[in-house]
């Protein structure tokens, strides 16, 4: 739907790596452009229209996303993204009120930066991790939640809403449920959700949730790091500097602006605020709910074709986003890639930054193709043409 | 070189590479060669005796040409000096730079002397080439 509106179609150009980073639509573009061309200026430091109207962008952003996903405005902080998100709560909270011993719940099939941030605690000041079970659709076993809280001094769960291997949807809303009864607190790494699916930081108990603008149709560079207002009140600045501090003296005294300022150091990334504004906007006007139903529909059309070529295995039939993992027999993944590329259609091939899930689903590398809404059925055929005629991989690779 | 030609040398040594599979003896050094830009994985084993390098083997994950490329220098290098050795990678590694290289030194390796052309798939010619410099630098 809506491939007008999507300048890099143009192109001769079929794109299922929107798992990686999404297409932009013009209007996002334009905004972004118009800051640069029309109405450039920082924020909160200037008295003339261009940086009123910059502060005022800048602030309807967080009401665009409070609304959004259903949290208070003042609980919205800018990051670069949503490994430094994961990183600022991790460090600037965790770090300080989890203990040696305390357990933290992940699964196997994170992403590295729902992963590596909290290896980094379990080396600094020993807490344990813990992976819950992924039953034999590498799905969450939800069973294993109870049994491994039961067991465990358990103080956390982090985990993707969904993963961005398996594609696999958790119910977050059961989770923040069981995350509430225990009192533990609840990490969602909406990464690969907030673009399609509906999100209420409020209802499903989230204590932090993390994500970046880039991968829903939003410009790179930035993210957003939701916390509980609670939680934010204690937790670490990890920058200081400008824009952050309220006072300081020269005997080294300094304090904080209120939150959520505080943690937003230094000028912030504006030309990619106003372009994540537009996205959601742009989200918004069409709808996530008839957005996933289309991926989803795309989703089945494209592992039906998958399942009429024999020389193939695809390792996530039964998850519900778009992405859809596989291999073909007897040829490496990246060379599926390249091959497709030669087709200019764009793949992902690898361990998709999940270095081990290889443990569960016993292999590696898979290709990856993830759709989005700008796609349609005339993309999966072209795949599943070039696909159908694979024996010839070797004469247009090499 | 003859595309045919060239394509049936790189397929062979990637579907049945010489040299695969690692073998368990203290006399060999071992390198694990990851790619920082892809997804090849690859080990390397590498005796070296009076000099003269014996054996190598290889063993791992990884494209046709990082596999094949890996079997086919594999074959040239052994039996020869540490000297001959440094100066085959010298001008494999010219070749696939773009720099002046002398054929006759290389051999088969000649196969992969339009890599550069495709400017992602370079590394994955030069996975096996920098495991062994690393191997005989120390
Ligand atoms: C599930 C998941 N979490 C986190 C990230 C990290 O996002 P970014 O690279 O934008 O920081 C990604 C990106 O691929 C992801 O898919």
């Amino acid at each position: 739907m809506n491939r007008e509106d999507f300048i890099m179609l143009n192109k001769d150009i079929v794109y299922l790596d929107s798992a990686s980073t999404s297409l932009k639509p013009k209007c996002v573009i334009d905004s972004m452009n118009d800051y640069y061309f029309n109405n450039t200026s920082n924020i909160h430091r200037g008295e003339y229209n261009e940086a009123i109207l910059n502060n005022k962008l800048y602030d309807e952003t967080k009401m665009e996303i409070a609304k959004f996903i259903n949290c208070d405005k003042r609980e919205v902080i800018y990051t670069s993204g949503c490994t430094s998100s994961i990183n600022m709560f991790v460090l600037g909270y965790m770090k300080k009120y989890l203990k040696n011993g305390d357990v933290v719940l992940l699964s196997k099939s994170e992403h590295a930066s729902n992963l590596l941030p909290w290896f980094n605690l379990s080396k600094e000041i020993g807490i344990k991790i813990k992976y819950i079970d992924l039953d034999s659709d590498y799905k969450l076993d939800y069973s294993s939640i109870d049994k491994l809280i039961k067991e465990n001094n358990v103080k956390v769960i982090s985990l993707a809403h969904i993963t961005n291997v398996i594609g696999d949807i958790r119910d977050i809303s059961y989770i923040g449920d069981i995350c509430k009864k225990n009192n533990i607190l609840f990490c969602v790494d909406a990464a690969q959700s907030i673009q399609h699916v509906k999100i209420d930081f409020k209802k499903y108990n989230i204590s932090f949730l993390s994500f970046s603008s880039h991968k829903m149709m939003g410009p790179t560079g930035i993210g957003v790091l939701v916390g509980r207002y609670d939680l934010l009140e204690k937790m670490e600045p990890l920058f200081l500097g400008g824009d952050m501090n309220l006072d300081f003296e020269s005997d080294c005294s300094y304090s904080f602006k209120e939150i959520p300022s505080r943690f937003e150091a230094g000028t912030m990334p504006i030309a990619e605020v106003i372009g994540l504004l537009n996205s959601i906007k742009y989200i918004n006007n069409i709808g996530v709910l008839k957005i996933h139903s289309y991926i989803k529909e795309l989703r089945d059309y494209l592992v039906s074709g998958l399942d009429k070529l024999d020389n193939i295995v695809v390792y996530n039939r039964n998850s519900d986003s778009g992405i859809v993992i596989f291999n073909v027999d007897k040829i490496f993944s990246q060379d599926v890639a390249i091959y497709l590329a030669h087709y200019n259609i764009c793949v992902r091939a690898g361990n998709h930054c999940d270095k081990i899930l290889k443990d569960e689903l016993g292999v590696s590398n898979t290709v990856r193709v993830s759709l989005y809404l700008y796609n349609n059925k005339e993309d999966i055929d072209k795949l599943l043409n070039a696909l159908k005629n694979i024996d010839k991989i070797y004469d247009i690779i090499l | 070189m003859d595309d045919k030609i060239r394509r049936e040398i790189i397929l062979d040594n990637y579907e049945s590479p010489f040299h695969k599979g690692l073998v368990d003896d203290n006399g060999y050094k071992r390198v694990s060669y990851k790619s920082q830009t892809c997804i090849d994985n690859l080990d390397y084993q590498i005796k070296i005796e009076d000099n003269i390098v014996k054996d190598i083997r290889f063993d791992g994950d990884a494209c046709a040409i990082a596999t094949s490329s890996s079997s086919i220098m594999i074959n040239n290098l052994i039996g020869k000096s540490v000297d001959d050795v440094r100066r085959i990678l010298y001008n494999y590694k010219n070749m696939i730079e773009e720099k002046d290289y002398d054929n006759k030194i290389i051999g088969e390796l000649e196969v992969y002397s339009n890599i550069s052309k495709q400017p992602n798939r370079i590394n994955c010619a030069l996975i096996c080439c920098n495991a062994i410099e690393d191997v005989i630098k120390n």
